[in-house]
């Protein structure tokens, strides 16, 4: 299998490259990816000599053009799959349609990948993409198990990726206006979730309350630490009972399942994390690139060091374990 | 330039589960007394729920289609299992009625079938319309998220096409594999007991600080808030939108329905409706805010009918 690792920063990338990865991805400084946080990102010179230097070990780019076009402003994406393809890019990374089918017919060579963002998640909705637009490849939504990873493989004609590590959506990807009923602001439209910009912490005696727009996402009594107000990962009152309404602030971790995921014709590991840095981009690369060949007690205990990574945040294999619906 | 023509009312599937004799006696209603021209139908949220409905789907098609609406099934929002593909295999080829999609299953099945897309799908932009349209897509409920200023550009790019605007009703923000419905009554999805039927409006979701915030549907969640688009309806129509959706709450829709059609014919003041409307639907603060490019949540009104937002 692939190791897809994620880059935010040129530096960032570089680490990825070094520590082992198959395929780093990334995006520009602007609204057309889904990870447009201040600070983040590549401009086209950076992406240019990025592209490069991985070309040069052997290793691929993909670029994250993953967010819904505005309309009226499709030139703005149009502009950006150009450039990409211009600078040598490996694959773009597409959740629209309109903007698949200005890549299949502008660059009918150029390998197109379905983004998580497109939430493909099954074989009839992989055909529809191979056959529209020319997908080679899809990255699955985190709403599927490994066996039904396993059976969805067996019918299509469609590399299939899906994320190993890092950020855990608990909604359906590209699918969710919770940040947006909240803030205003969207990964679909804006490529953003619960934007640092409407995050607010108010200091109440001995309790820390966290916010995000108008809305309380958290409140931690003392010696609890505060986490950042993702808002499907906050604390909510249903009925009578408070508590995590959809999910705990976990990390997603399938390194239990790595065989059983090779098994189910998977190509492909991505990590999340380009809002990450490189130092921690390095570190888990290089942990799960030695954790694919390492032999079963050999990767325990890469697995154990990989742990340590979420920063003492707890993990979960989410969908991908039947039990977790 | 001519005048535009009157959009046309339709009604959205419901997303809630009611139960079987209760979702009979509503559509048997909205046949009878609803000036409504088109019907949406069908479980959309969670294929676990179909046999509630199944048993009177044949009557209440039946039933509209005597009362001269248009009736259109809706499918399934997320197809994961080889159970729900079936499922949308045999709606899209067995069916005699059109389907309206609302995941890329039955968008991939329907090509070249007239159709209509549900407000599920992600329509942003008119090449997206474009890409469908040349599939068979014949109508497009464009995503509640989407601001005016997106809403004309679609229309004025696609000036023959048929597009829906999500005008009235709890606005579907999120599915998830897992069911925080059930995980909220100590359950999970494989062993649910069919909880959310206790909710038949949702299973309100506050903020530790007691805000009203969202719903809970099943595998979905809903904004608590109401879209409420009455005095954006003049804008929406001269932009050239054809359908204004009406999405259904456990509350008098007939009345909804007879609501709008009394504005859009000219026939009622937009202030009066909302007034109207908010006594229909007690406890439900009303909002436009994405319609406005603001966050989803926010009311946008004039002055008279600002205290009926959060």
């Amino acid at each position: 299998m692939e190791l897809i690792c994620p880059a935010g920063t040129p530096a960032a990338f570089k680490e990825a490259v070094d520590a082992g990865a198959d395929a780093v991805y990334c995006g520009f400084r602007d609204e057309t990816n889904a990870r447009n946080f201040p600070g983040l990102n590549f401009s086209r010179e950076e992406l240019g000599q990025s592209i490069v230097y991985a070309k040069a070990r052997n290793v691929q780019t993909f670029v994250a053009l993953n967010t819904f076009m505005r309309a009226g402003c499709e030139s703005l994406w149009h502009k950006a799959a150009d450039d990409a393809v211009r600078l040598g890019a490996s694959a773009l990374i597409l959740a629209d349609f309109g903007l698949m089918a200005y890549v299949a017919e502008t660059y009918p060579q150029q390998r197109l990948h379905v983004s998580v963002q497109a939430s493909a998640s099954n074989r009839e909705a992989i055909r529809f993409l191979v056959d529209a637009f020319g997908a080679r490849r899809v990255v699955l939504p985190r709403i599927l198990t490994v066996q039904d990873i396993a059976r969805l493989t067996r019918q299509i004609d469609c590399e299939v990726e899906v994320f190993a590590f890092g950020g855990l959506c608990v909604m359906a990807e590209g699918r969710c206006s919770l940040s947006s009923y909240a803030t205003g602001k969207s990964p679909n439209m804006n490529g953003v979730c619960s934007p640092a910009s409407h995050v607010k912490y108010r200091q109440e005696g001995a309790e820390m309350t966290s916010e995000l727009g108008d809305y309380t996402i958290n409140r931690y009594g003392p010696g609890e630490a505060a986490g950042y107000p993702t808002l499907c990962k906050g604390r909510f009152s249903v009925g009578e009972e408070s508590g995590y309404a959809f999910e705990d602030p976990v990390s997603l971790d399938v390194m239990d399942h790595l065989d059983a995921l090779r098994d189910a014709g998977v190509s492909a590991l991505k990590i999340e994390g380009r809002q990450r840095g490189k130092a921690y981009v390095a570190e888990v690369v290089a942990t799960l690139k030695k954790s694919l060949t390492a032999d079963a007690s050999g990767r325990a205990a890469l697995i154990s060091r990989l742990r340590l990574m979420s920063e003492g945040q707890r993990t979960t294999s989410g969908a991908f374990e039947k039990r977790w619906r | 330039m001519s005048t535009p023509r009157k959009p046309s009312l339709s009604l959205g599937p419901i997303y809630y589960l009611w139960d079987g004799a209760k979702w009979r006696d509503f559509y048997f209603r909205i046949a009878d007394e609803a000036p409504v021209a088109h019907v949406v139908l069908g479980e959309t949220v969670c294929s676990k729920r179909q046999n509630f409905t199944e048993p009177h789907i044949a009557d209440v098609v039946d039933r509209l289609e005597a009362a001269g609406k248009r009736v259109t099934l809706s499918s399934l929002a997320m197809v994961t299992l080889e159970r729900e593909s079936q499922h949308v295999r045999s709606l899209v080829f067995d069916s005699s009625h059109p389907i309206e999609a609302n995941d890329l299953a039955a968008l991939g099945l329907l090509r070249g079938t007239p159709h209509s897309i549900g407000p599920l799908v992600n329509v942003y932009n008119a090449a997206t319309a474009r890409v469908l349209a040349a599939r068979g897509a014949e109508n497009i409920c464009l995503p509640p998220e989407l601001p005016m200023r997106s809403i004309c550009t679609l229309a004025a790019e696609m000036p023959d096409f048929s597009f829906e605007i999500f005008a009235f009703g709890r606005m579907p923000l999120a599915i998830s594999a897992r069911c925080a419905h059930a995980r909220s009554k100590g359950l999970t999805k494989d062993n649910c007991q069919f909880i959310c039927r206790e909710e038949p409006d949702g299973l309100p979701l506050r903020t530790l600080d007691s805000q009203s915030f969202l719903v809970l549907n099943g595998v979905q969640t809903m904004s608590h808030s109401c879209v409420a688009l009455v005095e954006e309806l003049t804008e929406i129509a001269s932009a050239g939108i054809s359908r204004i959706r009406l999405s259904p709450q456990d509350c008098d829709m007939v009345a909804v329905v007879q609501i709008y059609d009394a504005v859009l014919s000219g026939r009622l003041d937009s202030g009066e409706a909302l007034t109207r409307l908010a006594a229909i639907y007690p406890s439900t603060p009303f909002s436009n805010g994405f319609y406005h490019q603001e966050k989803g949540a926010a009311w946008v009104a004039r002055a008279r009918n600002a205290t009926l937002g959060a």
